[in-house]
């Protein structure tokens, strides 16, 4: 009995431990720290390719996109604040895109988590949104982000040589574009 | 030392049991939301196929008066929306995502029709955080899930399953589809089947 008990224990443990590993991340990226290994798949617009400075392979981690700050949404079609807020982030990507002092240097991406391209895509079509999204129609990004609420957004700063710090990481959309953007620039370092 | 290998066993099953899913749930509940942990994926028998007429019903809606499946005979497709309960996690970031998509029912000649086993006061206090939904939210309350019953879909703790009717103007079902309760439906399997109906 006790051979048996001991053989379940360990093949439950083995378990447990290969999927803890799997979604190691149980907490959000913190500020200072950097991103848990995320890949996404490239864009298939050459518009959104371009955007994000990215060579023709099929996948990219953000700290390859061609930028000094990287601003990711974490969104969700279902969520009824990323359906609200969708215009403001538009705005922001209109107010970096209008600045010469931002515009290449600052750039925006969305993550849409649990959602399938087919959800992303009419998010997308339903807000006119222009930057780019993508699809975790699995939820594995987001469980590699520590299962975060949405929206939920995180600053990322690119520093060369595949190196990035998270400067800005927290729950909750914006209320005023500018003000947002203001508060990202200020936390991020990035001389204007 | 005597391992008691018992209590490790039921340790790390405890461990797995309150290992909950991950479900992108929107800030708009805050903490509102009870969380049920991992459910038996379903938990009912179907009492209806495609290709049978679709039982009738008539269930009070959250925005007053009373729906009837009937009142959309010869005039729209409708697409029944169960879900098993209100403030929980998947149901919660459900209906949501219809709310942008009417266009997709409108190009299809199609109406959602949202059903819980909730009472009144319930939906009204949960469906309020989600926005102006554009479509019915019916209450299968009393008696008892009454509804969802006539179609298989109640399950043997008093709430519904997470399922999809697809009824065409006919008042034929036309395809179901009962989705696992602890994963939302991919909005795409509606578009797929209403376009099937008016293809």
């Amino acid at each position: 009995m006790e051979k048996t008990m001991r053989f379940l224990t360990g093949c439950l443990i083995l378990f447990v431990a290969a999927n803890l590993s799997a979604a190691a991340a149980t907490a959000p990226p913190t500020e200072g720290g950097i991103l848990p290994d995320i890949t996404l798949e490239t864009p298939v617009d050459p518009v959104h390719r371009e955007y994000l400075g990215l060579q023709e392979a099929d996948s990219f981690t953000i700290p390859e996109i061609d930028a000094d700050i990287v601003i990711v949404e974490i969104f969700s079609m279902y969520c009824p604040h990323c359906q609200r807020e969708a215009p403001t982030i538009n705005q922001i990507y209109e107010k970096i895109e209008a600045d010469p002092k931002l515009k290449g240097k600052v750039k925006l991406i969305g993550i849409g988590v649990g959602n399938s391209a087919f959800e992303v895509k009419y998010f997308r079509q339903t807000y006119d949104i222009p930057f780019p999204l993508f699809a975790d129609g699995d939820f594995n990004i987001h469980k590699q982000l520590g299962e975060v609420r949405t929206p939920y957004f995180i600053g990322v700063r690119i520093l060369g040589e595949g190196n990035h710090k998270v400067f800005y990481s927290r729950l909750g959309g914006p209320q005023d574009a500018g003000v947002m953007l203001e508060e990202l620039i200020a936390q991020s370092g990035l001389a204007r | 030392m005597k391992i008691y290998w018992k209590a490790i066993l039921a340790l790390v099953l405890l461990g797995i049991a309150i290992t909950v899913p991950a479900w992108g749930l929107s800030e708009a509940y805050k903490e509102n939301v009870y969380n049920p942990g991992k459910l038996k994926a379903t938990d009912s028998t179907l009492k209806v196929k495609v290709g049978d007429p679709a039982p009738d019903f008539s269930l009070p809606a959250v925005a007053g008066g009373t729906v009837s499946l009937s009142d959309y005979r010869g005039k729209k497709h409708v697409v029944l929306s169960f879900v098993p309960a209100a403030w929980t996690p998947v149901c919660s970031d459900q209906w949501p995502g219809y709310n942008i998509v009417k266009d997709l029912f409108d190009e299809n000649e199609a109406v959602l029709l949202g059903i819980t086993v909730d009472n009144i006061p319930t939906l009204y206090a949960w469906t309020n955080q989600m926005g102006d939904l554009w479509f019915p939210v019916l209450s299968d309350f009393w008696p008892h899930g009454a509804v969802a019953d006539r179609y298989g879909v109640l399950r043997s703790d008093g709430v519904s399953e997470r399922a999809l009717f697809v009824i065409d103007k006919e008042g034929i079902l036309r395809a179901i589809h009962v989705a696992d309760i602890n994963v939302r439906p991919n909005l795409e399997w509606c578009a797929i089947e209403l376009e099937k109906i008016n293809r």
